[in-house]
Parts: structure tokens; C-alpha cells; sequence
């Protein structure tokens, strides 16, 4: 695969398939939140493995561009340098690891630390468009609800949960109502991160097994559900970072020895490199 | 005071089968209307019809709800507005509470629901809401966070009830609330019924086959055969004196008490 | 000091290496070719040309072996490959009762016009291993008899002349493509049918049996089941009239299932429908009992509830690249939202230890 790849389009999808995703990011935009159909191709990469942000990224690439992929938050884990790879070879795009200096960044369950700009596109892969999908597993049911905008059911839920746990047990893909009128889910991030949906830059969502894609146009409302006796809390491991000092950044916990020892680290590794080479901690 | 419903030359056809052709009816503010038959008579096509599950073939079904907007033909609203009107003015009380309760959540969450569907937002006065109907139908406060399923029938055919009327809704739909529950559980609903509908002020619309339910709840009855009405009157006259001879036959084929 | 594990481009390409090498198993036995996985492994060939959706025999081989014999793996190459190929056009419908078969059955009629052809078959074959093989013996050729070139008309057609079957409706528009537009339910049966014809063989398998014992129940009989080479033929616009640009093996299954009725409505026996790339027959024959189940609506049956009745639920898990990269994909880093549940379930713990007891 490694030298064949010139056989291949720039940034491998075709241009007419490229067409028909642009047509569905534009009629996303238009519609903040409503979960556009799209033909999804079959990539190269499984199902699951970020298929829907890969379409959605070799849509919107130009030859300027200077990509960043995440998973995790981090530059370096297995699945984001597959992906960086595969555009660094059939695009031919500059990449980055600073989240500052990339014009598009590919991400899998985080929301970079440093704050967005305008200019910048942050394309999400996302398992499970749905957000009624685990209430209701009939998708002509819930593309109904959403139409006719019958979200009480997502209130259920939540009530139940607050009802059985005493607060609301949903720690990531917290769903968000966009614009005041679809609600969304924003992909797996961690509830920590959903502050961050309402952003200067352009966000792009991609479901390539499920087909769909959706969008948050730059500076959109974007509002957590929850009661306003039991408000939504972006809440972390309350610990600095052990490698930068950081205490406003999301940790991953790390396990360093078999007593079962740990330690916090910023799960945005960019984020928590650029603080030591400027000397924190 | 101007009706209520307004139900005009309702037909419903499945195929070449009747399931109820030309039915008409006023329905005022504050009264139940009984519609009693046996089964195959079309009552429950007519009820499907008039509470928006079933598309009538022809006729109309207007429903003032109200603030000076006047009568609205239900049959002809967009989907939206009819699914609203069905969370909030109006309410439906299946046969089986299975059909009417989400099995799967809690009494508290069954209840809240209609409210949480209309933008309530807070979970405390929800809970109290949940928790003052719960009363209302005769259920312990302690169990609002248990799942219907650990509920008795008779049970979990009051909490359908509080559920639905919860919203506060205007005009009932029940289909045979009473059925497939013992005698004894169905003496104690049709009491809390008949109180809950004379507090209310509810205007209901009853399908049965048991004349006694009827009897206790409704101001009027209609009698259904093979699709049609065949009379229609108070509901003491009607039972006392029926004139019809289907009517007559249903009538005295029930043990009198 | 800690240090966060790096290496990720590194690790990727020994994996690779290590996985060539694998494939390439002992280099003291003879590599094998793609020429023989073609000529030799058809039925693992042909099940890749099935369920990859794409007749090329020669691309099936080379990626069985590149896939190390991982069908599925394989069919997800075709896959990947295939979405890259331009669509220039639709071929016209494949006439199938012209097929040159090379096995044709029913069993519904001991004899019909054109006989019954047995084929090459497992069916009556005793499933003995055959130590034979193994000693890499040549194969004494079989007999051959001259071609039957006898016409075969389909089974069904003789029940329509006399209409004990329902007829097909003849679709009016060109059937919508499965992977240039999303699924969107509720699909068409030519939507249905092209999912179930791609789908995996194990699932629609799966399915089709759960009709046999009672879930969905259909009442099958294999009207015919027929395998053989068809033509090919695309009109040309310049030209105005159809070339034919080829030929294809199918295995097309038709069952005729129990009859539909009322008082209006005399009674008729009903059709599922099944058809596959290459020799597939238990493919072919599931999907016909599948097709048939999610019928119900149309011919006014009942839904039973039963998981082949159930249209989302059927095309939605029927895909085995879909099915495979999402079940495989939980292999993949979830630090981030394990870490939020973590602490969820920390703080309710934390909260549950801080409340009275009662």
C-alpha cells in the first residue's frame, strides 16, 4: 500500500464523493445538531476506527492545510498516528502536534485544551450519532422525535438517574442541546470538555458505520441538558497535572507500579508539553 | 358554551370491512360519553379514530381547546401539533397498563414524564408533582422509585392513571380502563375515577363492554353494532329503556344488581 | 519521572512486519499463489465476490491471501477497494432464466422442463475426510456429458401461468443503490435485497433459520435453486442498444412460501427471493427465507415481533464490515471516557459513604 497510494486521489476519496460530503457539512451548518444522511464510503480503516471523520477531513483538506489528529487527547497513540499517516500520504498535507498552529484538527474523544480559533475546523469521529439511540433503538422512532422535537424521554432518563444514583450518571457523550433545538450527542468527550462545544471555530461531527454527519457552526449555543436543582458540572480528577502543574486541563490517571500507585496526567499531551517548555512546573 | 369535540361522519374502513362508518357526536365540557358494544362492534376503531391513532377515511374531528382559538379539525393538524395536543390536553388510558406505562422506569419518572415533555426543568418540583399524584391514586409515596413491573395490576392501571392526568388534560380517552382486572380492584378504580373526573371537571370519552362501568361514569351512551350506532341517549334511559332491539339484547344478557 | 509511553508510528510498523511474516507462515513449504487460491479455495472466493460486492475473482484471491484466509477480512479489502472504483452505469437486469446452469433443483416438482441437474454438490457427499487429499493424489477427471442446452424456465413461471403465485410487481424506477445513498428506512425490497445479498452469510443464516423454528415463520419450500453463468449486458447510449460486456456465476434461490388469502383475495402462494455472486446456495436460500419474513407488511401478515420481521433491526446488523470495525474498534484507547466513569463512580461512592445510614 505504501507506494501504490499515488494511484489514489488527493486525500484518497474521490471527487465526486468529496462533492456529496461538502453538500452534507453545508446542509449540517445550516442546521446546527440535525444529523444530516450521507453515503458513506468504506475506508480503508474498520468501521468504529474513525471512518466518519476521515471522510469528513478529506472533504474539507486543501493543499495549505496543516493537520493535527488526537485520540485521547493524545498526539502520539496508536490510532491517531495511523490516521496523521494516511493523510501525510495521500494528501501530502503538513502536520502538527500544536494545536495552535493546525488549520484542521481530526479528534477522537477530546476537545484540545488551548483554546480554538476562528479559521480552525475540529472534526469529531463519532460511534453513535444518537442521542436517543440507547432510549430508543428504532431509528424511524427517534428521527421522529427529533422532528417533532419530543425530548422528554431524554429528561426521563436523566430524572431516573438522579432518582437511582443522586446525581446524573452520565460522565461522557453528555448530550447538549444545540441552538435551541436539536439535541446532540457531542461524541464520546468527557462532560468536562462539553463547555468547550460553543467555540469560534467550525465543528464538524463524522458517523461513517451509521452514516451521518452533523455540525456546530462557530460561536452556536450549545447547552448541556440537565435540572436546574441538579445543574451540569464540567467536572475532572481533582488533581494537578504530575508532569506540568496544570489543575485546568483534563488527567488521565496513570497506573506506575503493581501496588497500585497512580498518578494525573493532562490527557492533551500538546497542551501539556507546551507548559513545560514555557517552565510551569 | 360551545362543544368540546365535534365528531362529524367518522368512517374507517380495513379493506371491504366496516371498522366504524358515519359516526357523529357532541362532546360538552365536563361529560363522559360511554360507548358500549360488543367486540367487533367498531368501538375501539371509533375511540383509535378519535384520539388520533388511527386516520379516519372520511369525516372530521374538531376540538376546541380553547382561548378564543375555536374549533380545530384534529384529523387535518400537522403532526406536531396533534402529538402536542396529545402530551397536554388530552390523555389516553389503555386496557393494559403495559400499553400506557414505560415498564421500564421508575412510578416517579412515569409520571413526571408528560411534565418533563412540556419543559419542566426542575427536579424537585417535579418529584413533588409526581409524588402528589402518586397520592391521589391511592399509591405509597415510598414506592415512586420503583419500577411498575414490581406493581399489582390494579396498581399499575392508577398509576397509568396519574400519569395521564398529571398534565392536568381536558378530555380523556380510556379503552376498557376496567378490563382484566378483578372485581374487587375494578369497584375501587371506577370510584377513583369517578372522582378524579367530577374534581377535574374532565370531559371522557369510555369504550366498554361492561355496562356497569358505564352505569357509574357516564352522563351519556352511545350502543355500537358492526360499525354504526344504533342508539344513543342518557345513560339511565338508555339502560332502563333501551329501545333499539341490539340494545335491549345487550342490556338484559347482564345480570342485574 | 513518569514518561508517557511513545512509539506509536514505531510499534505500527514492526506490527506490520510481524504480520507479513505470519502470513508468509514457514518458508520451507511452498508459497501459495493467487492462481490457486482462485482455482482451488472458489467457495471461499466466491464469498468474498458475495459479500465484498464486487465480481472479480482474481482481486477475491489475492485478498484472501493477503488476509491470511480471514474471509471477512478479505471481503473488507474488496470493500475498501471497490468504493474507490468509479459507477459508470447500471447493467441491464440479469436474465436468469437464461442462466447456462450448471445446477438447477427443485423441490417442489419431481420433474419440469428442462430436468433437474444436480450440479457439483456436497450435498449427498458423506462427510468422511478423505485421507486422499492429504496425500495430494491426482484427481481422476469426471465424467462429462454432452451439454444440456435444453431452455430451463424458472419454476415459479409455471405456478403464475396458472396464478397459485403472487405475481412480482415490475419495479418502475431504477432500484436505489446501497452504497451511493445512506439506508434509510422503511427501505424498498431492492434495498432490502441488496443488503441481504451483501450481508453476512452467518448472520442471514442465522436469521433465515430463526424463521424455520417459528420466529416469523414463512412455511419455505425451495421452488428452485439454481447456479450457473449469466450474461452480462449494459446499454451503450452512443450505441442505443445493450452489449454484452461479460458474464457472471450467480446461485438465485426462489421460495415458494405459504399462500396469502381472504374473502376478496383468492388464496396464492407467496415468493421470497434470493441472489448471490458466485455458488452460494445456503447464502442464497437464507436470503430468500429473509426476504420473505420482512415481507410481512406488504402481504398483510402479522408482525410477530420475530427479529427477521424486524426491517432496522435485520439491514442495520447484516453488514459484517460494519459489524466487525465496530465491535473491534473497543480495542482501541478509551482512557479518556473510562477515566470520566471512574470518577463518577469514585464521587457516588463517596457520596453513598457519606450518607446516613437507615
Amino acid at each position: 500500500m505504501t507506494d501504490g497510494m499515488q494511484d489514489y486521489n488527493f486525500a484518497y476519496l474521490d471527487e465526486e464523493t468529496k462533492r456529496m460530503i461538502r453538500r452534507a457539512l453545508l446542509k449540517a451548518l445550516a442546521i446546527p445538531g440535525y444529523q444530516v444522511p450521507f453515503a458513506s464510503r468504506e475506508m480503508p480503516m474498520p468501521y468504529g476506527w474513525g471512518t466518519g471523520g476521515v471522510q469528513v477531513t478529506a472533504a474539507c483538506l486543501v493543499p495549505e492545510d496543516r493537520l493535527k489528529v488526537i485520540d485521547q487527547g493524545a498526539d502520539d497513540t496508536t490510532n491517531a498516528v495511523s490516521i496523521r499517516g494516511f493523510f501525510a500520504r495521500t494528501a501530502g498535507v503538513a502536520t502538527t502536534e500544536r494545536t495552535a498552529e493546525a488549520t484542521l484538527i481530526q479528534t477522537r474523544h477530546r476537545i484540545p485544551e488551548t483554546p480554538l480559533r476562528e479559521g480552525q475546523i475540529l472534526v469529531y469521529q463519532v460511534p453513535i450519532p444518537e442521542p436517543l439511540r440507547f432510549l430508543e433503538p428504532r431509528e424511524t422512532e427517534t428521527r421522529r422525535m427529533h422532528a417533532l422535537e419530543d425530548y422528554g424521554l431524554m429528561h426521563v432518563k436523566l430524572y431516573e438517574d438522579i432518582a437511582r444514583h443522586g446525581a446524573i450518571s452520565t460522565s461522557y457523550a453528555y448530550p447538549v442541546k444545540v441552538a435551541g433545538r436539536y439535541v446532540m450527542d457531542p461524541s464520546p468527550i468527557p462532560k468536562f470538555d462539553n463547555p468547550k462545544l460553543e467555540s469560534p471555530a467550525i465543528q464538524l461531527f463524522g458517523a461513517g458505520r451509521e452514516q451521518r454527519i452533523y455540525a456546530v457552526p462557530p460561536y452556536t449555543r450549545v447547552v448541556s441538558l440537565d435540572f436546574e436543582d441538579h445543574p451540569f458540572e464540567a467536572s475532572k480528577p481533582d488533581h494537578p497535572c504530575a508532569l506540568c502543574g496544570a489543575t485546568d486541563s483534563y488527567l488521565d490517571e496513570v497506573i506506575t507500579d503493581d501496588t497500585g500507585a497512580r498518578m494525573f496526567v493532562c490527557s492533551d499531551t500538546d497542551y501539556c508539553a507546551g507548559r513545560r517548555a514555557e517552565g510551569a512546573a | 358554551m360551545s362543544p368540546l369535540l365535534q365528531v362529524e361522519g367518522v368512517t374507517k374502513r380495513y379493506g371491504a370491512r366496516i371498522g366504524c362508518e358515519g359516526v357523529g357526536f357532541d362532546l360538552w365540557p365536563g361529560e363522559v360519553m360511554g360507548i358500549v358494544g360488543e367486540s367487533g362492534s367498531g368501538k375501539s376503531t371509533l375511540l383509535g379514530c378519535l384520539a388520533g391513532h388511527l386516520t379516519p377515511d372520511t369525516g372530521r374531528i374538531l376540538y376546541d381547546a380553547g382561548a378564543g382559538s375555536g374549533a380545530q379539525d384534529v384529523t387535518a393538524m400537522p403532526e406536531a401539533a396533534r402529538r402536542r395536543l396529545l402530551r397536554t390536553d388530552w390523555a389516553f388510558v389503555h386496557q393494559n397498563p403495559r400499553d400506557g406505562l414505560r415498564m421500564n422506569v421508575s412510578a416517579g419518572g412515569n409520571v413526571g414524564e408528560r411534565l418533563m415533555a412540556v419543559g419542566a426543568r426542575n427536579y424537585g418540583a417535579i418529584r413533588a408533582r409526581a409524588g402528589d399524584w402518586l397520592g391521589r391514586v391511592e399509591i405509597d409515596g415510598a414506592r415512586m422509585d420503583d419500577r411498575p413491573s414490581a406493581f399489582s395490576g390494579g396498581m399499575q392501571q392508577r398509576l397509568q392513571i396519574a400519569r395521564n392526568l398529571v398534565s392536568g388534560p381536558r378530555l380523556v380517552f380510556m379503552d376498557e380502563p376496567t378490563g382484566g382486572l378483578d372485581v374487587s380492584v375494578q369497584a375501587r378504580l371506577l370510584d377513583l375515577l369517578r372522582g378524579l373526573v367530577r374534581d377535574m371537571g374532565l370531559s371522557a370519552v369510555i369504550v366498554t363492554h361492561d355496562l356497569a362501568v358505564v352505569r357509574l361514569l357516564a352522563d351519556r351512551l352511545m350502543v355500537m353494532k358492526s360499525g354504526r350506532v344504533v342508539e344513543t341517549g342518557l345513560t339511565d334511559q338508555v339502560l332502563d329503556d333501551p329501545q333499539h332491539p341490539y340494545s335491549q339484547l345487550l342490556v338484559s344478557s347482564v345480570l342485574q344488581v | 519521572m513518569y514518561v508517557a509511553v511513545k512509539g506509536g508510528a514505531r510499534a505500527i510498523e514492526n506490527a506490520h512486519a510481524w504480520l507479513a511474516e505470519e502470513r508468509r507462515g514457514d518458508p520451507g513449504v511452498a508459497e501459495l499463489s493467487v492462481a490457486q487460491i482462485r482455482g482451488q479455495l472458489t467457495l471461499a472466493v466466491d464469498r468474498v465476490m458475495a459479500e465484498g460486492s464486487l465480481y472479480d475473482p482474481d482481486l477475491a484471491a489475492l485478498a484472501i491471501k493477503q488476509a491470511r484466509g480471514d474471509l471477512i477480512e478479505a471481503i473488507f479489502l474488496i470493500r475498501a477497494y471497490r468504493t474507490t472504483l468509479p459507477r459508470l452505469g447500471a447493467t441491464l437486469p440479469v436474465d436468469t432464466g437464461a442462466m447456462a446452469c450448471d445446477r438447477r433443483i427443485s423441490a417442489t416438482f419431481k420433474d419440469l422442463p428442462g430436468g433437474q441437474v444436480l450440479g457439483p454438490t456436497f450435498d449427498y457427499t458423506h462427510r468422511l475426510l478423505d485421507f486422499k487429499l492429504a496425500a495430494e493424489a491426482a484427481q481422476p477427471e469426471a465424467e462429462r456429458a454432452a451439454p444440456d442446452l435444453r431452455p430451463k424456465p424458472r419454476v415459479t413461471e409455471f405456478l403464475n401461468q396458472e396464478g397459485l403465485i403472487q405475481d412480482e410487481a415490475k419495479a418502475e424506477d431504477a432500484p436505489p443503490d446501497l452504497t451511493r445513498a445512506p439506508l434509510e428506512f422503511p427501505a424498498c425490497r431492492a434495498l432490502r435485497q441488496q443488503a441481504l445479498t451483501r450481508g453476512d452469510e452467518g448472520f442471514v443464516l442465522g436469521m433465515a433459520y430463526s424463521t424455520q423454528r417459528g420466529y416469523g415463520r414463512n412455511h419455505a419450500f425451495v421452488g428452485e435453486l439454481r447456479i450457473g453463468t449469466c450474461s452480462v449486458e449494459m446499454e451503450i447510449p452512443e450505441l442505443g442498444f445493450a452489449v454484452e460486456i461479460g458474464e457472471v456465476e450467480v446461485t438465485e434461490c426462489e421460495t415458494v412460501n405459504q399462500f396469502a388469502g381472504s374473502k376478496t383475495e383468492p388464496a396464492q402462494f407467496t415468493r421470497g427471493y434470493g441472489l448471490v455472486f458466485g455458488h452460494g446456495e445456503r447464502k442464497a436460500i437464507s436470503m430468500a427465507l429473509v426476504d420473505r419474513a420482512l415481507r410481512w407488511r406488504e402481504l398483510g401478515e402479522d408482525d410477530t415481533g420475530a427479529p427477521a420481521q424486524d426491517e432496522e433491526f435485520v439491514l442495520q446488523h447484516a453488514d459484517n464490515i460494519q459489524a466487525t470495525g465496530f465491535l473491534e474498534h473497543i480495542k482501541l484507547p478509551h482512557y479518556v471516557d473510562f477515566q470520566s466513569e471512574i470518577e463518577l463512580v469514585r464521587k457516588l461512592r463517596a457520596a453513598a459513604g457519606e450518607a446516613p445510614d437507615d
